[in-house]
């Protein structure tokens, strides 16, 4: 028992990331564009989590709030790149699978620019010093395997407990989540009864990239404590992955990355058996994706639809 | 009648689209209470002129009056703050959403953050019952009737306190029985004090249901007249402007073998069970149309596309000239001598992008002839579109433009050119005049009869009940996927049909309660 | 308008080149806010690329493998379907010509063809497994690829580890002679570069693009699918098949890449942490040439020498290389948002035709 909840908690630390990348996704894709740029968004979180730390520590001297810092900072990064996507896709109108692929490439290429620039050559930031660590939520984290699978970790966990179901009230409750998916899945209808598609497709990205932010500045502070051009590889594209999987909604997101995370969890929990020792390591690394493939071929893959109007920038003239 | 201020007033309004003039000019105005009729062809620029009050397209000229008062109706937002609602033909619904949801989008009651959907639901009751416009709040409109959706899309615009109601071509999309339950609905509208415009190219409708008719043709209006004063072949006269008559010389039927059959052919619906199409049997012969009335939505498109191949038959059989094809490919099915004219051309019928001639062979059996040995026969397939367009009148200024350049109605009859060429043994046409002009559809009806009578069988599905009279020998009325019966369009009286296409009765079995 | 004027006239042909400018220009203006002198930079580029013969020689080199996956890229997108997974292809076609190259001993004039063909033959059949999940089990095909992707990653590293590098090692043992497709003379020519029969055959992977899509039956339906899947599938084609051989050819073109890496230009294999990433570089390709054969070679020269000039850069101006991905970048977000352009641009063209216009105010004053 004491493993499974071990497992589960280290479960988690890989999750949480892929958690926020895909809720951002979910918000952007519910307001009808598509954001293949969510690997850069998390590259420019971790970046900027990465730096902002780095520079408390150094001249701020405030210690303990620090990653406190470099989160935000990871959540205003994502931001300005989502700020781009959605001024190209929404307002210029361009192909929204384009415009994610470029930024993704120039959120890597720029955010390795400026580590270059300020660590002076060095293809990756200083170590931080001041990283968060767990911190057991009283009371709750003594319950037998619960308190040690789910309350036992750190502060950007608990984050992403509350985010999930606000995210899902947030949609699926209010007025604003109305708006949102409206737009989403019928822009003329939400339009001619004055919704403004625009604004509520630019809020949709927005929160994409800082969510997504959030994400690569978990990584940051939770898992590798510095940033350089392995910090995010591939978590971007796991957390789409994860939003199609959960089918656009909250809970489902939080129960696919949690997926994703476990299939990486279990690799480091393997390496404890035996009997690993025989399976060549690279096959240990490919188990998350390979179990992946079945699970989309087998079940999920037939009937998934997002949302209707997803994917095509919104024409007025053609309504 | 009041002469009053009227209501709305658009004085002098022109619009410009690129290559055209949808609006030229035009003047109109609307009394409290009346229900003015728009009439006009496809194309004539109703919809435009809609669209301007409604805040959908400025005007380049002229201005709208609102109560007396000059106004600038930059958007759906301000049309609906004067009191202007539109109902739409292509419904503006959020499918997955509640009707309630759909009602109140934009203006949503709320409790504290989160919506109220209590008083939602409670309100909309409320608005449907004093209007007599029935509808559950809490159903999703995806799972609801096209009239219902009627329903929540006119109830849209009175939750929103709409005076002024503008329907675009409502009646569509509706059954028999629908169509007079709206006009029912429309007239106590007006006695509400509610002032409408009502865009229809339906002279039926018009008669019943309106106080003034104002004519538009290619954008200017012909005229303005009280309805009382007028009659059905004055406005269609107006409408076309000059004498028409689509009624065509047609010869005897003279069938010949059977070339379709259709055996208790059934298509499963979705997982709710009930199949789509449900066990439908009849013949065609050659030389012979055969129509199938109904409302959209009662199987015909299944029942097509499983002729075609497109969705699997999970009962009965279908033989071609005797073959069986129940379960045929798409392509075997093409060369076993089955064309089809699809519903949705630029879908099904048409690759856009592709070029005139290339389009021209898409599907073709002859594969031979286009194709020498994998590489495309670029001469052979530019004479063949030469001779198509030349002989059925597809105008385009060079073959090698892309097709979505073309018009709707060439685009359409580059459909038919392909389709009818290839000598088919089965035709079938699904709405093969919709979006045309009047010229245009004599056209495709003269090629339909000739097809005929070149022995052809052809199958004619429409939601025009006059086009299928005209051209039919015979109508099999479908509803809920079954066949209620079949009539003969000489005999059968309007009503007959419109009943057993709404589902009370039939043929040869009296009205069942 | 005579024709020369005509083609400049059209968007589709100055758009690219304005974008080029705005990028290069973008990148100058990253280079001097991070400290950085543009022009020593840009000039040192240029240098760089046209300096020697080795230099010239050896930015070919860089531009073959972005050139095969540009078009591997470029014909699934023809196709409609978005191959996000050129890089696993790339992996699986090296690997397979690396296996053939060493474990494998014949005479040279069937040792090297046969590398080439088995590494093609997989990498088409590693594109295919996205093509028949799409197909077959309805899987998005960008899920699908990513997926593969890191499985050929982990799987190139396993078959190298375990089969081919000795214990310890990195790199596995250079292929055999008789497997090699280098050109000795050329490299000579050209100073040292590693030329090989890449290029070449790049380029005769282009015209067969361009006479596969346009004038065969194959290519009629898979471009028909790519427009309008509805409507092919009316018209009787095959699309399930179609996705299959789109990915087949597409994987092929990447795999491709991936052999003359290892027969014509390393001669060996290396375990990766991760991918070099030329699969994603061919998307950018592919983008910057519109899908197009000729775009995709010019592209892929762009690109190509934009990167191996960015060492030059690097060398004489101290900048990091990074800036070159910035200015492509650039490029294809401004060919990606080319209405943003042609608003800018459009004052200088005064003679457009149909424009639309724009309403008239109250008074009848056209805006």
């Amino acid at each position: 028992m004491g493993t499974l909840a071990d497992l589960i908690s280290s479960t988690l630390v890989f999750s949480v990331a892929l958690i926020f990348a895909a809720l951002g996704g979910v918000f952007s894709e519910r307001s009808g564009v598509f954001n293949i740029g969510l690997e850069g968004m998390m590259t420019a979180g971790a970046f900027g989590a990465a730096i902002a730390s780095y520079y408390m520590e150094t001249d701020g001297g405030a210690t303990t709030s620090s990653p406190w810092v470099g989160l935000v900072a990871g959540i205003v990064c994502g931001f300005v790149f989502a700020l781009l996507h959605a001024y190209a896709t929404v307002s210029l109108k361009a192909d929204q699978t384009i415009v994610g692929v470029v930024i993704n490439i120039l959120a890597v290429a720029v955010t390795l620019y400026l580590v270059k620039i300020i660590f002076e050559g060095a293809g990756d930031t200083a170590q931080l010093k001041n990283v968060f660590a767990k911190w057991p939520i009283p009371l709750l984290s003594d319950i037998p395997f619960l308190g040690r699978a789910f309350f036992n970790s750190y502060p950007t966990t608990y984050i992403a407990y509350i985010l999930v179901p606000l995210s899902s009230y947030l949609l699926f409750k209010t007025p604003f989540g109305l708006r949102l998916r409206s737009v989403g899945e019928h822009p003329g209808a939400a339009d001619t009864v004055g919704i403004n598609v625009t604004k509520y497709r630019y809020i949709g990205v927005l929160i994409s990239g800082a969510l997504a932010g959030l994400g690569g500045a978990t990584i940051t502070l939770t898992t590798t404590s510095n940033f350089s051009h392995s910090t995010i590889s591939g978590q971007g594209f796991i957390a789409i992955a994860a939003l199609i999987f959960g089918r656009w909604n909250p809970y489902g997101v939080f129960g696919a990355a949690f997926f994703f995370g476990m299939a990486q969890a279990l690799r480091n929990f393997l390496t404890r058996f035996e009997f690993s020792q025989s399976i060549p390591t690279e096959f240990l690394y490919m188990l998350p994706y390979i179990l992946t493939l079945i699970v989309l071929a087998g079940a999920v893959g037939k009937s998934v639809r997002g949302p209707a109007a997803a994917g095509e920038a919104y024409d007025p003239s053609k309504r | 009648m009041e002469h009053a201020v009227p209501v709305v007033e658009l004085r002098g309004i022109t619009k410009r689209f690129p290559g055209i003039v949808a609006n030229d000019a035009i003047s109109l105005e609307l009394r409290k209470g009346e229900i003015h009729a728009l009439l006009g062809e496809n194309g004539a620029g109703k919809s435009t002129l809609m669209s301007i009050l409604f805040g959908l397209y400025q005007p380049d000229e002229g201005e709208i009056l609102v109560d007396g008062k000059p106004q600038v109706i930059d958007g759906p937002g301000k049309a609906i703050e004067l009191g202007i609602g539109m109902v739409h033909q292509h419904f503006k619904l959020v499918q997955p959403f509640t009707v309630a949801e759909n009602i109140v989008l934009g203006i949503e009651p709320s409790k504290g953050l989160s919506i109220n959907y209590r008083q939602a639901n409670a309100k909309v009751k409320e608005l449907s019952e004093r209007y007599g416009l029935m509808v559950d709040p809490t159903v999703k409109v995806e799972e609801i009737t096209v009239g219902m959706q009627q329903r929540v899309e006119i109830l849209k615009t009175l939750y929103r306190g709409a005076e002024i109601l503008i329907f675009d071509e409502p009646t569509a999309v509706l059954t028999v029985q629908e169509i007079h339950e709206l006009m029912q609905i429309l007239k106590r509208l007006s006695g509400e004090g509610k002032s409408i415009i009502l865009i229809t190219h339906k002279l039926k409708e018009i008669m019943e249901v309106s106080d003034r008719v104002t004519i538009i043709r290619r954008g200017k209006v012909v005229g303005t007249v009280n309805t009382a004063e007028t009659n059905e072949s004055e406005l269609a006269e107006k409408m076309v402007g000059r004498r028409v008559s689509l009624d065509k010389p047609k010869a005897a039927a003279k069938p010949g073998e059977v070339v379709l059959e259709l055996s208790g052919v059934t298509v499963a619906g979705t997982d709710k069970g009930k199949p789509v199409v449900d066990d439908v049997t009849f013949n065609i012969r050659a030389g012979e149309i055969v129509g199938i009335a109904g409302v959209d939505g009662n199987g015909q498109h299944e029942l097509v596309e499983a002729l075609t191949g497109m969705r699997p038959v999970s009962g009965g059989t279908i033989r071609l000239n005797g073959k069986e094809i129940t379960h045929a490919s798409v392509k075997d099915r093409i060369k076993a001598g089955l064309s089809n004219i699809p519903e949705d051309r630029q879908k099904h019928g048409l690759v856009l992008d592709f070029s005139v001639s290339e389009n021209l062979i898409l599907g073709s059996p002859e594969q031979d002839r286009f194709f020498k040995g994998g590489f495309l026969n670029k001469s052979e397939i530019d004479r063949h579109a030469t001779k198509l367009i030349e002989a059925y009148d597809v105008r385009t200024p060079d073959i090698h433009n892309k097709t979505r350049s073309l018009s709707g109605g060439n685009q359409q009859k580059a459909i038919i050119a392909r389709e009818m060429e290839r000598d088919p043994q089965l035709l079938i046409a699904v709405q093969p005049t919709r979006g045309l002009d009047i010229g245009a559809i004599s056209f495709v009806h003269d090629r339909l009869l000739q097809a005929r009578a070149e022995g052809k069988a052809i199958l004619l599905i429409s939601y025009e009940l006059d086009e299928l009279h005209r051209l039919s020998d015979r109508i099999q009325v479908i509803f809920d996927g079954r066949i209620m019966g079949e009539v003969d369009p000489e005999k059968a009286q309007d009503d007959e049909v419109g009943l057993m296409m709404a589902g009370k009765m039939q043929a040869g079995k009296g009205a069942s309660a | 308008m005579n024709k020369a004027a005509d083609i400049f006239n059209k968007p589709s042909t100055y758009i690219p080149f304005i974008a080029i400018l705005l990028g290069l220009l973008c990148g100058g203006i990253i280079m001097w806010i991070g400290g950085y002198d543009p022009f020593t930079a840009y000039g040192a580029l240029w240098k760089t690329v046209f300096g020697t013969r080795y230099d010239f020689g050896e930015t070919i080199v860089a531009i073959t493998p972005i050139l095969f996956t540009g078009l591997a890229v470029g014909f699934a997108f023809r196709a409609g379907i978005f191959n996000i997974g050129a890089d696993g292809q790339y992996i699986i076609g090296m690997t397979a010509a690396t296996i053939v190259g060493l474990k494998v001993h014949l005479p040279a004039f069937i040792h090297a063809p046969l590398a080439l063909i088995v590494g093609t033959l997989c990498g088409a059949l590693w594109g295919a497994l996205v093509g028949w999940l799409k197909a077959y089990r309805g899987v998005n095909e960008v899920i699908s690829a990513i997926m593969l992707n890191w499985i050929a990653l982990y799987l190139s590293n396993y078959v190298l580890r375990d089969f081919l590098v000795k214990k310890g090692e990195q790199k596995t043992p250079n292929i055999d002679d008789t497997a090699s497709l280098s050109i000795g003379w050329l490299s000579d020519f050209m100073k040292g570069a590693r030329m090989d029969w890449g290029i070449w055959v790049g380029l005769l992977c282009v015209v067969i693009f361009y006479v596969l899509l346009w004038r065969t039956k194959q290519g009629y339906e898979l471009r028909a699918v790519g427009h309008n899947a509805d409507a092919a599938k009316a018209a009787g084609i095959n699309i399930k098949a179609s996705f299959i051989k789109t990915m087949m050819i597409s994987g092929a073109f990447a795999g491709l890449g991936g052999v003359f890496s290892v027969l014509g230009v390393f001669h060996y294999q290396v375990v990766q942490a991760a991918s070099a990433g030329y699969g994603f570089d061919g998307i950018a390709v592919a983008l910057l040439g519109g899908n197009h054969p000729l775009g995709i070679l010019l592209g892929a020269i762009l690109f190509g020498g934009l990167t191996y000039g960015s060492s030059g850069m690097n060398f004489e101006a101290d900048v990091p290389t990074e800036i070159v991905r910035i200015v492509i970048g650039s490029i294809i977000f401004f060919v990606a948002s080319h209405g943003l352009i042609r608003t800018v641009i459009q004052p200088f063209f005064k003679k457009r035709k149909s424009r639309e216009r724009k309403g008239a105010d109250m008074n009848g004053n056209v805006g």
